[in-house]
């Protein structure tokens, strides 16, 4: 079911390509912070919480647990869970759960990253371990 | 510097239609300009600040020109659904300053009649916007952890659309005018976990305006006396990911900036208008004001505690967003109108809370699960 949906390609840009290169590669980045030590996500290049520059790129294990989720019964493309994950590493990032019975999910629930095509850079999704 | 009493809203009005496909979406602003500038008493040609938001088609320059107005201020904050009740704020703080001595503001739109406008993608959308978020499920979101983190039910939530339907029997122009039950919303069909059909705003074309001005101007006017005293404004998002919480909102910052800069507690508040796009919103944000502790949303809703002439703090006795109107999906503007209904005292003899002098309007704009705003509106009757 999920596998059949079509995603939208990433436009990337300058500040965000190499999240989407490594994503190429089947690698999961976030960013931290060597002035602070705090990893974030979506990545930036400047820190969302010291404001430093020095920000380097860093291979999540792409492992977490659900925070929360939400199952939206219908939509064009059919029903699809939209939730948070919150990283080995620290920060939660929004996705949906896929491959799996989207009804069983749970917070708490221990998943981990899987990339699904789009027609530019894989997409990140997860799903339960 | 405060503007407490600085301002005060002289006119209001709300746009009677549901449901206006013959009308456009400009049309609406002007109609509800004119219904707020007669309900103030003046003319047109009195307004020298206008306020606006994403619903405006073209902005501020093209709308000026449109309703033939000539301001010495604008202001096109877009924060959503509150921007109406940021924008209340800084046409208190431009009054105060000099920069214009009354203003109006406007919301309009039909998305009952066609899909509004998307907004211009952000920074997040390579990252996010393939995942679906909706109002819905960003909504749900936030109601599954708040069940998950303090055991809220999916009864106690459907207390606040009870309520709300017993005040909106009493609007003629409520879209839904029927009362339902507890029984009647946990039936209703499952939109995205654990929020129910019923357990969401209606989506209504429409709109509404205000007109604020400063104290001197508002006493030369026929109207009952209504000021601001007190006005908070907050953003909240994910923030990086660091100590994701979704069981709170924006509110928890700009409610205490509200209430203190008012001098005043929740416990003095008459009547709260407190944007309804979901149930769980409602009980986020009573939480957030602190009407109650965070985490005792639910019980504080149940039996009836928002009904007027039944429980301790009426709400939205206009049918609100649940029942009534959310024009433009965008509930701001009719927090503020029902408030100041209240305090004139002039809402529905059946929902009209007595001796209603200390009120409050409070919206949230965007999506609560994922990045938002809020704005607290502490209003006196004088």
């Amino acid at each position: 079911m999920s596998e059949a949906k079509k995603y939208p390609a990433p436009v990337t840009n300058p500040e965000t390509a190499a999240f989407w290169d490594a994503a190429k590669q089947g690698k999961f980045m976030i960013k931290r912070c060597t002035a602070c030590g705090e990893a974030h996500y979506f990545p930036r290049s400047i820190c969302p919480f010291c404001f430093s520059d020095k920000t380097v790129w860093e291979e999540a294990s792409g492992e977490g647990t659900i925070y929360t989720w939400s199952l939206m019964r219908k939509s064009p493309t059919g029903p699809y869970a939209i939730g948070y994950v919150t990283l080995k590493e620290g920060p939660s990032v929004q996705t949906n759960f896929v491959d799996c019975d989207l009804t069983t999910l749970k917070i708490g629930q221990t998943v981990k990253v899987v990339f699904k095509p789009t027609d530019g850079a894989p997409l990140p999704f997860f799903t339960p371990i | 510097m405060t503007i407490k009493g600085k301002a005060y809203i002289a006119g209001i009005y709300e746009h009677p239609t549901r449901h206006a496909p013959d009308k456009s979406t400009a049309q609406l602003h002007a109609e509800v300009a004119k219904g707020a500038i007669e309900d103030a008493g003046l003319t047109k040609d009195d307004i020298d600040g206008y306020f606006l938001s994403g619903d405006a088609p073209g902005g501020a320059w093209p709308m000026v020109d449109y309703l033939g107005l000539k301001v010495r201020h604008v202001d096109s904050t877009d924060t959503g659904g509150c921007s109406y009740i940021i924008q209340l704020g800084h046409a208190a703080e431009a009054i105060a300053a000099g920069k214009c001595s009354i203003a109006l503001i406007t919301l309009a739109g039909k998305p009952r009649t066609g899909p509004p406008q998307l907004r211009a993608p952000g920074p997040e959308a390579d990252f996010e916007t393939a995942y679906g978020a909706t109002t819905h499920n960003a909504y749900g979101m936030c109601a599954m952890r708040h069940m998950h983190d303090y055991g809220t039910t999916s009864e106690q939530l459907a207390w606040i659309k009870v309520a709300a339907s017993h005040h909106a029997q009493y609007n003629p122009h409520a879209m839904l005018k029927e009362v339902v039950t507890v029984e009647d919303v946990l039936n209703s069909p499952m939109i995205s976990d654990p929020l129910r059909r019923l357990d969401c705003c209606v989506v209504t074309d429409g709109g509404g305006a205000l007109i604020v001005t400063s104290p001197e101007i508002a006493r030369s006017l026929r109207k009952p006396l209504v000021r601001l005293i007190g006005h908070g404004e907050a953003m909240k998002g994910p923030g990086g990911g660091k100590d994701l919480d979704l069981t709170h909102s924006a509110g928890i910052w700009s409610g205490p900036r509200a209430f203190e800069e008012a001098g005043i507690t929740p416990k003095d508040i008459k009547y709260a208008s407190i944007y309804d796009s979901f149930t769980i919103t409602v009980l986020m944000q009573l939480e957030d004001l602190g009407f109650c502790k965070k985490g005792e949303g639910g019980k504080f809703v149940a039996d009836g505690n928002l009904i007027s002439g039944v429980g301790k703090l009426p709400f939205n006795t206009d049918g609100g967003g649940l029942c009534s109107n959310h024009p433009v999906n965008r509930g701001g503007m009719t927090k503020i109108i029902e408030a100041v209904r209240q305090l004139r005292g002039e809402a529905h003899p059946e929902v009209q809370v007595s001796n209603c002098d200390l009120a409050i309007a409070h919206g949230t704009g965007g999506l609560l699960g994922v990045r938002h705003a809020a704005s607290t509106a502490i209003l006196e009757r004088v």
